[in-house]
């Protein structure tokens, strides 16, 4: 028997640790799952979680599965780090989607190089713009931003909805909910021939080397920082919560945008009923398991990606059901937030109080 | 001239909409009482849903699915309550986990449930009262659970308000150090109140699955599990408040089935906004004066406790 016993200071090394140990549980689990849903777990796993990585067409799909989780968990990490909780990415892409997609279907016919950059600075506007709601709420009227961000998702979803059923539609298109395909102008560069990877996932490793920088090198992200560690200390140097927030927002909201148009001008190529696969969401995991650190966003994308890539992977060959990719994500997520304990804490053998009776414990 | 049966159609399926709020909320509240934000929500009344769902299609007995609900809800909670009371996590972080994981669980659990229908939640039949005209539709046809949820309000309201029980929730919430230091089980107390929150999103969420539409759709809860949590800010923490909030926000979810009936001629799909923007504007009337929140929530929400 054992006990916890509290650190003196926390650890660094676990700091890092932690997000491996929970990623190895998380592989161990799944294992455990193949085995009872009637696979043999070596060859599930396999196929699962190193097959994508097998292949020149998988590494382009995780990447580009990646892009959008590095895009939104970027963001999405730097407000987690000053106590600004956006939950609602997934609705600040949508919204960023439908800007750009509006740009590319009213600039239909035309052929011109700024196309493209005109999609992208609509996309990171409308994220803004949805972003803007719950940080003005919060900071005006003292309104919880985890409850409206995630409020405006839905809104968002519903939105997008209307306006494939109705204005954006295309009236070719036998009545489908769905746009016309946007023309060449309007689709982002792929970045080698014959994957479907794009030109967005530059934009979201440099988003993410930007991002390193302002939280290293500039006073604002100083600011950020100690506000989300040492609130009293941050209010005592009269640091300005209400412009966390807003800076919190307007990065993550901008940054999601730009990933709705990666989806749109990317894979997807039209307006669609539904153009994220929760990928907001995930991108909440993400940031944790990247332990808010830019380029640990980026590593935990791409294992969150694996387990997107792996699914549909193991779906096709396995015939297991996709719905387990969700469960991998969730379990991941409570690995590492188990695993954290270490940081603060470490086992210690239970001192006896009574001498041990030999053989007792036999 | 808004046409009598129409109405009565409008207020009876507000009741509807309504329950599946009431206990969820009823359930975060004694959680938030205690000093435990579970953001769960969403995610323990999927896994409700479709284990209420599954158990009353594979026995046909409607009342065992409603128990294995409750008991999902309380095993989800049970995850949620070991890493935040027992291992000291994040509550925040460990609450959207939860609802992740959620997502994740129900989607698998459902997968051979989509397009399967169960027999609806019957009504409960008051012989002559159930005949009386316009009172009758409107408070002697529904559901058990209808009724049950507003026991449920009274209830807790005087459980909270009257009992020891009640009083040492209240004291934990409000000091976790102080109710420790007279000698209460902060941490046993919390994993009650916890569970006691997720078997009441688990029935809720059953609720959805069969008796609002009884069938599977994945992520039907669409964002309900949310806007309960939001229903406990609203109710500033009081189980009254919880019932008014719910149904004003069953009547709202309940325009968009009747939008073009009341003569709205608004696309559908604005309609179904309705409740998310209406929980939004309610949100900020109540957080707009400081005040009435920190009157009202208990102290040490969100916050862990760890003794010695």
């Amino acid at each position: 028997m054992s006990r916890l016993e509290k650190r003196p200071e926390p650890s660094r090394r676990m700091m890092l640790a932690s997000p491996l140990i929970a990623a190895v549980a998380m592989l161990l689990t799944g294992s455990v799952m193949f085995f009872f849903l009637g696979q043999e777990p070596l060859h599930a796993f396999h196929v699962y979680f190193i097959k994508p990585w097998t292949t020149l067409y998988g590494v382009g799909e995780l990447l580009l599965k990646a892009t959008p989780l590095i895009l939104c968990g970027v963001g999405l990490a730097i407000g987690f780090r000053a106590n600004v909780a956006n939950i609602g990415a997934d609705g600040q892409l949508t919204v960023g989607a439908i800007a750009a997609g509006a740009v590319a279907l009213y600039f239909d016919q035309v052929q011109a190089w700024w196309v493209l950059p005109l999609m992208l600075a609509a996309g990171a506007l409308g994220g803004m713009l949805w972003a803007a709601i719950p940080a003005l709420l919060r900071t005006r009227f003292n309104t919880s931003e985890i409850l409206v961000s995630l409020m405006l998702v839905y809104v968002a979803y519903h939105l997008l909805s209307y306006l494939v059923h109705g204005p954006m539609r295309d009236p070719d298109g036998f009545n489908f909910p769905q746009s016309k395909m946007f023309g060449e102008s309007a689709t982002l560069p792929l970045l080698v021939e014959g994957l479907r990877v794009n030109a967005a996932f530059i934009l979201s490793l440099v988003a993410a080397a930007a991002a390193w920088f302002f939280c290293k090198h500039t006073f604002a992200g100083y600011r950020m920082q100690v506000s989300g560690m040492a609130p009293a200390a941050a209010l005592y140097a009269g640091f300005s919560e209400p412009r966390n927030v807003w800076l919190a927002f307007m990065v993550s909201g901008a940054l999601a945008g730009v990933a709705g148009v990666g989806e749109v001008a990317g894979p997807l190529g039209q307006m669609q009923p539904s153009v994220s696969a929760g990928y907001g969401f995930a991108a909440i995991i993400v940031a944790y398991v990247g332990r808010l650190h830019p380029l640990g966003v980026v590593l935990s994308a791409l294992l969150m990606s694996l387990l997107y890539i792996g699914g549909e992977t193991a779906q096709i060959e396995l015939q297991v059901p996709s719905a387990i990719t969700g469960m991998f994500q969730g379990l991941l997520l409570f690995y590492l937030l188990a695993a954290d304990l270490f940081i603060h804490y470490r086992f210690k053998p239970r001192k006896r109080h009574l001498p041990a009776v030999v053989g007792e414990t036999a | 001239m808004i046409d009598t049966a129409l109405l009565i159609a409008f207020l009876a399926s507000t009741a509807g909409a309504a329950t599946p709020l009431v206990v969820a909320s009823m359930g975060e509240l004694v959680t938030e009482r205690s000093g435990v934000l579970n953001l769960g929500m969403e995610g323990m009344m999927l896994v409700g849903a479709v284990t209420g769902f599954g158990v009353t299609l594979a026995t046909g007995q409607m009342w065992l699915g409603l128990l294995a609900a409750m008991a999902a809800g309380m095993l989800m909670s049970l995850i949620f309550g070991f890493l935040v009371l027992t291992l000291q996590t994040n509550q925040v972080a460990t609450g959207l986990a939860l609802t992740l994981f959620g997502i994740g669980v129900s989607a698998f659990m459902g997968r051979g449930f989509v397009g399967q229908t169960v027999e609806r939640m019957p009504q409960l039949t008051f012989p002559l009262l159930s005949e009386i005209p316009f009172v009758g539709p409107l408070l002697f046809r529904f559901d058990g659970m209808v009724y049950a949820s507003v026991a449920l309000v009274v209830l807790i309201g005087w459980m909270l308000a009257r009992t020891r029980l009640g009083l040492v929730i209240r004291a934990v919430g409000e000091s976790p150090h102080s109710a420790h230091a007279i000698g209460f089980p902060v941490i046993a107390l919390r994993y009650g109140t916890v569970l006691f929150g997720g078997a009441m999103a688990g029935l809720g969420g059953a609720y959805l699955s069969l008796a609002l539409t009884p069938m599977w759709v994945e992520g039907m809860t669409a964002g309900r599990g949310w806007i309960a949590l939001a229903q406990v800010v609203f109710a500033t923490w009081k189980p009254r408040g919880v019932l008014v909030g719910a149904y004003l926000f069953g009547g709202v979810t309940v325009l968009q089935f009747h939008g073009q009936g009341l003569g709205l001629a608004i696309p559908s799909e604005f309609l179904s906004m309705l409740p998310y923007l209406a929980t939004i504007v309610v949100l900020v009337i109540i957080c707009r004066n400081p005040q009435t929140i920190l009157l009202n929530k208990p102290m040490s929400l969100g916050q862990n406790f760890k003794a010695d």
